[in-house]
């Protein structure tokens, strides 16, 4: 029993990884119909970030909470800034152009980012300093450390807070007719392309927090490091229903568990492999996905 | 009759570029030969799997990204067709000459591995191919990461350490003979009523479907056909690199098909096979730039895709247009 | 069929362009070596830590004049951690290039789809990290400075068992490295010949970060120790996340252990931990020592790892049996090396046996408080 509820939570944990990921690609594909395959490499662009601008500030803030803070925020800058400037540089001029086009152009992206990463970073994995201090608990032989409870409180938070600012904002309701269609929205004085610039911002932000966030409980960070976990939080957008926020995190949680359960009893050699297994029976049973609407196509 | 002409005279030339390639690159004066030779098939491998992916990428316009897959599947069931079935076929064929006895080994060993390919995208393509674009997209791409751990779990073909012992029966003659097929194939399907249907679809499946055509139908053949060339470029490669390791077949091979097809142009036949060609090649004289080789692949695709997103030999007839906005 | 004679066409031109690029070819005297290694991709970390340790072993002969009063040029070609790259570098430096003898690679699995074209062109090839027994079994040009995967497992079995006196042992391997799963294997069938009992079979593949699922299901098999025979990029996670799930288990490893970054990511985890090496660091050994120094000059404090240490030592008995052979014709090199005894290198006192795998001993260290201390020494 006490093993069970352990895989429970180490699937949980993992599953809140995913989750924090698909978060950002859940509202990127939500506005544009973009698999923003990047979005993996903005996440570990982020992890980099903290990495960096905790060397810079080693030693000036006293550690803790505060120094935790600061370097959340600095790289969430960073990784919102890069978001708006792969956006506007690559994303924006084929933004009209087919489909096709335009997941050709974000597979180049990823690419460009993951080998100018090998190149500035080196291919070496990094020691991601403990920025928050560890803590462990114990509870009927389950244990478990403050940091992965912080990386599933944070993605609820994060679900719950997006959720609202998507239905209760102005700008979330622009969001919203943007997604709806672009061209209609245009003619109601919306601003187009502040609001997808906004979007891959906020997106972008949110993968460099989760970055920070899983790099705190996995301290080792490499520049190849968000082509799986990137791959892997879309399976995870896609299973719950893509554009769904909730669905992101069910989604999430639910490949975290199934991974991990796998991987507990049953064969962990086929661990990789069972992320894509339930996808494709979830497309074929359902296609929208888990919370996502059914769409019909319009001529 | 001239299409028996037609064919003789591919065998026959074939034929004669193999023998002239022997004396020339592999035992002839060119110093540089056998590299040259390597890159020679290594692009012909590569120019079956653009036009086999152009036929869904391009023609269809249904993105697959598990191309690898299918590639893997052909590479690893013909290589063990070879390795464990070769020496009883060897024993049967004893009465022939190496060279024949060779061939009819590569043909039933390849005959084995696109059947497998082409049953294994029937199975994929049948249920997934109702999908919308973008789900299909990642289908694919979990299907082509299956295929890879499972063969990682699969002993008999020697899964992390890779399947050795793997006979060299191809040559320029077969891996040219693919390009001749693939190409001819594709290029059949696009001029028939086939084809026509398939670009109706891309166009727009709605309308497709208005006028009467079996969309479903039509995808699943030519994904079908498409997963059955890739698996026929598999069995050459294996044959040719006498070696097979997952590392070859992940997620990135099946980009880099894509980025080849998209830098010549999404459903331009020519541009597909120029596209494999300049993406072989190139890489080749970019050898002392090694680690910018990928920076520079990107930065091109993403340039061409915003700049002629046709690419080089496209028309751009029916791309560009926001039809799904 | 315009189609087809335009593809046609193309190859041809890029043939063409390939041909017009190969003239040049300066016939200076320098001793040409090839280098073959994964310089991109994912599994780029291991092959530039191999690529310094071979440049600094040539750097090094070149400063000291040479050898037969000959400069040694090095051509390293990235083959992308791919097979089929692989197949094309060395055809490359073969054939285009033309030199005298190879060095690579560092994952069995590119060795093997290269070494059958250095073979049948008759061109010595030296792998510094290839452990696949079967690397040099494809013929009398191959050979490599590090052990195979038999011994080593038998090494840390042997430990396991004679030394820590442990009977049950859990195993959790990287399914996708031939490496680690070769080691599993072979430390498998030594561990059972010897009468412990191996109690759960786990395994994860290099790139993961998460462990606990594998490593919650082998607490419930409560083994004395966990055999990890992975790289360091990824023991060091693993050593985190048993210690937090209560895994107090003794973690042994082999080779891929060796690095700097290992306990770095691991921290005091690994405290307490055994994996088999080459050598130790802390041995006095003035060639020891001296490249450790010589490495840290050069790459800018960076402390070489098992992985540069191999390199140079591949590059070392390669330069070593140049010089005995008095020339750099292939065929006298292969011979040459092929008499390799006794060679001291960083690695231990090499001698290449029949099957022209490296015979050496292997040290047995403990990870102490970010220090690999020597235990003891296993002889072949």
């Amino acid at each position: 029993m006490t093993a069970f509820l352990q895989q429970l939570l180490n699937g949980l944990s993992l599953g809140s990884i995913y989750a924090l990921v698909a978060l950002g690609y859940t509202m990127v594909y939500g506005v544009l119909r973009l698999i923003n395959f990047a979005h993996g490499d903005v996440y570990m662009l982020g992890a980099f970030a903290g990495y960096y601008a905790s060397k810079l500030l080693h030693g000036r803030l006293n550690g803790g909470l505060p120094e935790a803070a600061v370097i959340l925020v600095v790289s969430m800058i960073a990784c919102a800034l890069v978001g708006m400037l792969i956006e506007r540089l690559a994303y924006r001029p084929v933004r009209r152009a087919s489909r096709l086009t335009l997941l050709i152009v974000a597979i180049g992206v990823s690419l460009l980012i993951e080998n100018l990463a090998q190149i500035f970073f080196g291919a070496d994995p990094k020691f991601f300093p403990q920025i928050l201090p560890e803590r462990m608990f114990e509870w009927r032989g389950v244990l478990f450390t403050n940091q992965q409870i912080l990386v599933l409180a944070t993605a609820v938070l994060l679900m719950a807070a997006l959720t609202l600012f998507i239905r209760r904002t102005r700008t979330g309701k622009a969001m919203r007719a943007v997604a709806h269609n672009p061209d209609a929205a245009r003619l109601m004085g919306i601003n187009v392309n502040s609001i997808i610039s906004l979007t891959f911002a906020l997106g972008s932000a949110l993968a460099a927090a989760g970055g920070i966030l899983v790099s705190l409980n996995q301290p080792s960070i490499d520049p190849l490091m968000g082509l799986m976990t990137g791959i892997k939080a879309f399976v995870a957008a896609v299973l719950g229903g893509i554009g769904s926020i909730p669905g992101a995190v069910l989604g999430g949680l639910i490949l975290g568990l199934a991974e991990t359960f796998v991987a507990g009893y049953g064969s962990s050699t086929y661990r990789d492999a069972i992320a894509f297994f339930i996808l494709i029976i979830i497309l074929l049973c359902k296609p929208e996905g888990l919370l996502g609407k059914g769409q019909v196509e319009k001529v | 009759m001239k299409k028996i002409l037609l064919v003789l005279a591919v065998l026959g030339g074939m034929g004669l570029l193999q023998w002239a390639l022997t004396a020339f690159l592999l035992d002839g004066p060119v110093r540089q030969g056998p590299y040259y030779y390597q890159i020679l098939m290594l692009a012909g491998i590569n120019v079956i799997l653009a036009v086999s992916l152009n036929l869904t990428n391009g023609i269809t316009g249904q993105f697959s990204i598990g191309h690898a897959g299918f590639f893997a599947i052909g590479a690893y069931v013909a290589a063990s067709v070879s390795v464990y079935a070769g020496p009883t076929l060897q024993g049967s064929l004893a009465g022939l000459p190496s060279f024949a006895a060779d061939s009819v080994l590569l043909l039933v060993a390849s005959a084995a591995g696109v059947a497998a390919a082409a049953a294994a995208g029937w199975l994929v393509g049948m249920p997934s191919l109702r999908l919308r674009g973008d789900y299909l997209a990642i289908v694919t791409l979990g299907f082509g990461e299956i295929i890879r751990v499972l063969i990682l779990n699969i002993d008999a073909v020697g899964g992390a350490r890779g399947f050795t012992g793997i006979p060299r029966y191809s040559n320029f003659f077969w891996v040219g003979l693919g390009v001749v097929a693939a190409i001819s194939t594709v290029r059949h399907i696009v001029r028939s009523s086939h084809g026509r249907a398939l670009l109706s679809i891309r166009e727009d499946e709605i309308a497709a479907q208005a006028m009467g055509v079996a969309v479903t139908r039509h995808k699943v053949t030519a994904f079908v056909i498409g997963a059955a060339f890739a698996g026929l470029a598999g069995s050459l490669f294996g044959h040719f690199t006498m070696y097979l390791h997952t590392n070859s077949f992940t997620f990135v091979k099946s980009f880099e098909i894509i980025i080849m097809i998209a830098l010549g142009g999404l459903g331009s036949l020519a541009g597909a096979a120029l596209g494999a060609v300049v993406l072989t090649v190139l890489p080749e004289l970019f050898r002392g730039f090694a680690e910018y080789r990928m920076v520079i692949y990107a930065l091109a695709l993403i340039l061409i895709m915003i700049y002629r997103p046709q690419g080089l030999l496209g028309k751009g007839r029916f791309l560009g247009r926001g039809k799904d906005k | 069929m315009k189609l087809a004679g335009l593809a046609g066409a193309g190859m041809l031109a890029g043939a063409l362009i390939l041909a017009a690029c190969g003239k040049k070819g300066p016939e200076s005297n320098d001793i040409l070596i090839g280098e073959f290694g994964a310089l991109t991709g994912s599994i780029a970390s291991f092959g530039q830590s191999t690529h310094k340790g071979v440049a600094l072993a040539v750097e090094e002969v070149n400063a000291g004049g040479g050898v037969l009063g000959r400069k040694i040029r090095l051509i390293t070609e990235d083959d992308q951690g791919k097979p089929e790259e692989a197949l094309t570098a060395v055809t490359k430096l073969i054939s285009k290039d033309r030199v005298s003898a190879l060095i690579g690679e560092f994952a069995s699995s590119n060795s093997l789809a290269a070494a059958p074209f250095a073979q049948q062109s008759r061109i010595p090839m030296v792998s510094h990290g290839s452990t696949n027994p079967k690397v040099t079994q494809i013929g009398d040009y191959i050979f490599r400075v590090c052990f195979i995967d038999p011994f080593q497992g038998e090494v840390m079995a042997k430990f396991a068992r004679n030394t820590l006196k442990l009977d049950r042992v859990a195993i959790l391997r990287d399914i996708k490295s031939d490496y680690s799963v070769g080691l599993a294997d072979y430390f498998t069938k030594s561990f059972t010949a010897l009468g412990g009992t191996v109690v759960a079979d786990e395994s994860y593949s290099a790139g993961d970060k998460d462990f606990n699922a594998q490593l919650t299901a082998l607490k419930g098999k409560t083994p004395a120790a966990i055999f990890v025979p992975g790289y360091y990029t990824e023991v060091g996670l693993i050593a985190r996340q048993a210690r937090k799930l209560g895994v107090h288990a003794i973690l042994l490893g082999g080779d891929g252990w060796d690095s700097d970054k290992l306990w770095e990511i691991g921290g005091e985890a690994l405290n307490g931990s055994y994996f088999s090496n080459h050598y130790s660091v802390d041995n006095p050994s003035p060639v020891i020592q001296g490249f450790v120094e010589q490495f840290k000059a050069r790459y800018d404090g960076e402390k070489p790892d098992a992985l540069a240490a191999l390199g140079y030592d591949a590059a070392k008995v390669l330069i070593d049996a140049i010089r005995r052979a008095g020339s750099d014709d292939p065929k006298a090199i292969r011979d040459s090396l092929a008499t390799t005894q006794g060679f001291a290198g960083i690695t231990g006192i090499i001698s290449l046996n029949e099957n022209r795998d490296a015979v050496k001993s292997a040290v047995v260290l403990e990870v102490k408080d970010g220090k690999f201390v020597y235990k003891e020494t296993v002889d072949p």
